[in-house]
């Protein structure tokens, strides 16, 4: 518990809110909430836990909560981030039915935010950018206006850089394209290759709305004729014309000489793959393709020789009288010559498709050149404020939200051990099951002679074996009704010494989830929880490695219990 | 929720270690943190890691850290915790640390392992933040900091003006500022001193036409206070300091700047009506003001360039003169200024043609730096550099004129410092101290301005 102030009133409420029985009192904690908001002497440590606190609370009326978002008001104005954070991130839930007040406190959070993207502090301007980035998912013209503000110094460290122009791709709109484009466009000659990749991939990814200016400046950077920055942009060109196919011609008239600056393996594939693809535009098309079936002896990527081939074939389609003499080369060397099983099978392939006829290849072959609906895929839709508030102020805008999930999932994996009951979600400020219930579960008569092992430590594997050996002793199913948090049943079971082995995802179905639990005389109970997609039924099969009825019983009347609980929080 | 806190030096040898909670694997999770620092792959950010994979117990760990005057200071927690908070919570440590053992370095920590325990243990209580006040801490801390030599204010050279360390800790200057706050009664003469620090960063960038894009000023306000707590101080600004677009005063143009913010425990009763700031600052460091100004500076700008480059792609051979106007006013000057001037690849050979002899030029990690150890305010500074740029394989022939500089050139960037000067015109008029020492003298105070670049960029 932090140090909430030196005075006798504030040790009382430190008590208080810790007390289960005033948080389940809702009008004595309201009360409690208004004394703890109206405390002055709190340092910013403990104006952080508070705010902490208070996003366990639900008002009971607009009202109260237009009052206490009132009271809260200093908050947003403090010196320190952390609190200033924090603020945010309880204003953000608790008007998740207000969007123009959400709007409002973003609006208002700017100017901390963007102060702390240039503090001196790295770590802290690191930190800042990611939640700048979470809240352009939403507010995609949010921080237009001060784009200068996420320009990159050459003194910066790289993974600064990186957030900056990750920043500066999201927040370009018209009047700032112009600037921003002039900006990354000097970032791409950066002595460090990767920034200069990134700044070319940033400035591909503006081109899926600005594409003319964009192909203008990639262009140019070919002009360079330096290895790193030709096989970035011939990607780039190549993901471009997918999902752009207005920039074709222009494409095509830069590729010519490109084909001397590409070595690796991604650069090349990417170039065979518009020369295949965009072949009959290209005049000289036929030409680099033949200079790469020469060398394909001592080419190292088999990955260039699969694109080769299919490329060579695209071609010849449109171009047979330029094609036909070295497609024959190349298929006799991939069926013959080649060692790599993919490539030849591939070689073979196209060979028998040959046999067929011309007319056969050129439906298989001929298929569409480009697909702008994908760039609509690929951008997602603006995402609710909802969505990502309960995430604010923690690790997760850090990490980015795909690289979170999976280390939450292992982690969750591992989490079956008694010494980190919590997982990381649920801690964040996950629904926590209301005190006095979890109090009754606690309470749970144990039935009859049964006495669960708090630390059963058993690893999945040996759990799978043995799952696999024994027969189910006993099965039952129990009514169960809609959703539920996962999370809060695992929770619930730690409590009754039930251990989760694994279990799926919140909303899966079919849902499973493995259990395991031992009883003080050594005997095991194994256990797999079912929810199937139609009926309204939990099936529970429950395994053991002694056949005795009086604990199966008992320990059954445990487990139902428990679920019985659930069911009827959640209702 | 902090597990365990380790200060690593720079090397990676563990100075300090605690654990909080006992919930983790021991000591080797320094080593651990160290060894997934120095082994991230280039896109990955540092400030905030997890382990994964290996043993157990080290598993799903966050480590996140700061790196402070060459020390790295990592928490570990397991859980998803705030950010901010934590890195708030590392930096505040750093000064705490700094406070109490003198300026951070891994030579202070090591001399001064019990007092930094013994900061610890009353900072953080199982890993809850218990207190970082120093009001509150000097209670507690019972054993004196080691400092490496006695202090002497007469040491000219440590009263020092303006630093040329203030590029790398980017703190400010002087290190009669960096001793420890002792607690001891035995020399009352040196505790009688307040030193107040009015710092600003400078960010600027400025088109090829000589067009500003953008201008950045963030100043801060700062005071280390050696006086006993609780005496209380009064901090005059310039009278004509404008908070936002709209508010004017006096009848100049004044000094704006867009945002202010102050320390909780500043009084502003005095501030609308005089721009006074009163407060009672405990020993220790405060930062009492920040303030944000942007894009509207009334003052010229300090530096001005005006390159001109030729290049003859025939015989690949390039010239850069580049003249540097300084407007600073007459009296005053920059120090440390460097010239940081990206070049095409390849460049070989550079000779120069500077105009003054303490002037420096070298080629270095494929870019040209131009050192001027001082420049007088209203002078003009020039160079000239001819390079020779191998010529790019291929054929020549290729969509560019022949006049365009090559690619790969610039943009100029300078660094430097300007002592006595603040970008945005605010000057503190006065430090009046209520507080009256029974015995000798009047504390001795010291009001100091520095600007000095964050990031001034010149496109060519």
């Amino acid at each position: 518990m932090p140090y909430l102030g030196s005075e006798d009133v504030v040790k009382e409420l430190k008590k208080a809110l810790c007390n289960p029985h005033i948080q389940a009192d809702r009008l004595r904690y309201r009360n409690v909430i208004q004394r703890v908001i109206r405390m002055s002497k709190l340092d910013q440590w403990g104006q952080a836990e508070v705010l902490n606190f208070l996003l366990r609370y639900q008002p009971r009326s607009e009202e109260e909560l237009f009052d206490i978002l009132n009271l809260l008001d200093s908050f947003l104005k403090s010196g320190s981030p952390g609190v200033v954070m924090g603020a945010t991130k309880l204003f953000l839930i608790l008007a998740k039915k207000f969007p123009h007040v959400q709007t409002d406190v973003l609006v208002r959070v700017k100017g901390p935010l963007l102060a702390a993207c240039s503090s001196e502090s790295r770590e802290l301007c690191f930190v800042a950018l990611c939640h700048v980035r979470q809240i352009l998912h939403s507010l995609p013209g949010h921080f237009s206006s001060h784009y200068k503000k996420f320009f990159c110094s050459y003194s910066e460290p790289h993974y600064i850089k990186l957030q900056k122009v990750e920043v500066l791709c999201e927040l370009v709109n018209d009047e700032n394209v112009q600037q921003v484009l002039e900006e990354l466009r000097g970032y791409c000659t950066d002595v460090s290759a990767d920034f200069a990749q990134a700044a070319i991939f940033a400035i591909g990814g503006i081109a899926r709305t600005y594409t003319d200016q964009c192909v203008q400046i990639l262009t140019e950077l070919l002009g360079l004729r330096q290895e790193h920055i030709t096989t970035v942009v011939v990607q780039t060109f190549r993901d471009l014309v997918w999902l752009c196919p207005q920039c074709t011609e222009a494409v095509c008239q830069a590729l010519p000489g490109c084909e001397e600056n590409i070595q690796d393996s991604e650069g090349k594939q990417a170039l065979i793959w518009l020369l295949g693809v965009h072949g009959e535009r290209i005049p000289n098309a036929p030409y680099v393709l033949e200079d790469f079936v020469e060398n394909v002896k001592s080419e190292t990527f088999p990955a260039v020789k699969m694109e080769l081939l299919t490329a060579l074939m695209r071609l010849f389609l449109s171009r047979p009288a330029e094609c036909q003499d070295m497609l024959g080369r190349l298929l006799y060397y991939c069926i013959e010559e080649e060692k790599d099983m993919a490539v030849r099978d591939r070689g073979l392939f196209y060979y028998r498709l040959l046999l067929v006829g011309i007319d056969e290849v050129k439906r298989i072959l001929c298929s569409p050149k480009s697909d702008p609906t994908l760039g609509l895929l690929e951008d997602p839709a603006e995402r609710p404020v909802n969505s990502w508030a309960s995430d604010f102020n923690t690790l997760v805008p850090v990490y980015g939200k795909s690289r979170w999930a999976t280390i939450s999932k292992c982690q969750g994996a591992e989490r079956c051990g008694p010494e980190l009951p919590k997982t990381p979600s649920f801690t964040a400020s996950g629904p926590l099951i209301p005190e006095e219930n979890k109090e009754r579960v606690q309470e749970l008569p144990d039935s009859g002679a049964l006495m669960l092992v708090p630390n059963l430590q058993l690893t999945a594997d040996y759990f799978e074996k043995t799952w696999l050996s024994l027969k189910v002793a006993h099965q039952q199913v129990l009514p169960w009704q809609g959703e539920f948090h996962p999370d809060t049943l695992q929770m619930a079971l730690q409590v009754v010494n039930i251990q989760t082995i694994a279990m799926s995802r919140a909303g899966a179905r079919p849902w499973k989830a493995y259990l395991s639990a031992q009883d003080d005389t050594g005997c095991l109970f194994l256990t797999e929880l079912l929810l199937t997609s139609e009926n309204s039924e939990m099936q529970i099969s429950v395994k053991q490695n002694e056949t005795r009825t009086e604990t199966l019983n008992s320990f059954i009347s445990v487990l139902e219990t428990v679920i019985g609980t659930i069911e009827e929080i959640k209702s | 929720m902090i597990s365990q806190f380790f200060i690593l030096s720079s090397k990676g040898d563990p100075l300090i270690y605690k654990d909080f909670r006992g919930d983790s694997g021991g000591r080797d999770v320094a080593e651990l943190f160290y060894r997934k620092l120095t082994g991230l792959p280039g896109d990955e950010s540092p400030v905030v890691m997890v382990t994964t994979g290996g043993r157990r117990h080290h598993e799903g760990r966050h480590f996140i850290h700061i790196r402070h005057s060459g020390l790295y200071l990592v928490v570990t927690t397991s859980e998803n915790v705030s950010p901010f908070g934590l890195l708030e919570l590392l930096s505040r440590l750093a000064t705490l640390l700094g406070d109490y053992c003198g300026a951070l370095g891994e030579g202070t920590i090591s001399r001064n392992v019990a007092v930094v325990y013994e900061l610890l243990d009353e900072v953080l209580d199982y890993g809850y933040v218990q207190t970082t006040s120093m009001e509150m801490l000097r209670n507690f801390i019972q054993t004196e900091a080691v400092v490496s030599k006695p202090f002497s204010l007469f040491d000219l050279s440590s009263v020092g003006l303006f630093g040329a360390e203030t590029q790398q800790s980017k703190v400010a200057p002087s290190s009669a500022a960096s001793r420890p706050i002792l607690s001891s009664r035995s020399d009352q003469s040196q505790k009688n001193e307040v030193f107040l620090d009015v710092v600003e960063r400078l960010s600027v960038l400025i088109a090829s036409n000589g067009s500003l894009l953008k201008v950045d000023v963030q100043g801060e306000i700062r005071l280390k206070s050696f006086l006993p707590s609780g005496s209380e101080m009064r901090i005059g600004l310039t009278e004509e300091f404008c908070v936002g677009k709209s508010e004017l005063r006096g009848y100049g143009p004044g000094i704006r700047v867009d945002e202010v913010s102050f320390h909780s425990s500043v009084n502003l009763d005095e501030f609308e009506s005089h721009r006074i700031i009163r407060l009672q600052p405990p020993q220790g460091e405060l930062t009492v003001m920040r303030y944000q100004l942007s894009d509207d500076l009334l003052s010229p700008l300090p530096f001005r360039l005006f390159p001109s480059v030729q290049w003859d792609r025939g015989s690949g051979r390039l010239q850069v003169y580049l003249k540097l106007r300084c407007d600073l006013p007459l009296k005053s000057q920059a120090l440390n200024v460097r010239l940081h001037l990206p070049l095409p690849r390849g460049v070989i050979s550079l000779s120069q043609e500077l105009s003054s002899p303490e002037q420096k030029a070298e080629l270095a990690e494929g870019a040209l730096r131009w050192d001027l150890p001082r420049v007088q305010g209203g002078s003009q500074l020039s160079g000239l550099f001819q390079m020779d740029v191998p010529r790019p394989p291929g054929p020549p022939s290729h969509g560019l004129s022949t006049s365009a500089p090559p690619l790969g050139l610039g943009p100029a960037s300078l660094s430097f410092e300007l002592p006595r000067h603040t970008c945005s015109g605010l000057q503190v008029r006065f430090l009046r101290l209520a507080f009256r020492p029974c015995g000798n003298a009047n504390p001795h105070k010291w009001v100091r301005h520095l600007s000095h670049s964050d990031a001034y960029v010149i496109r060519i």
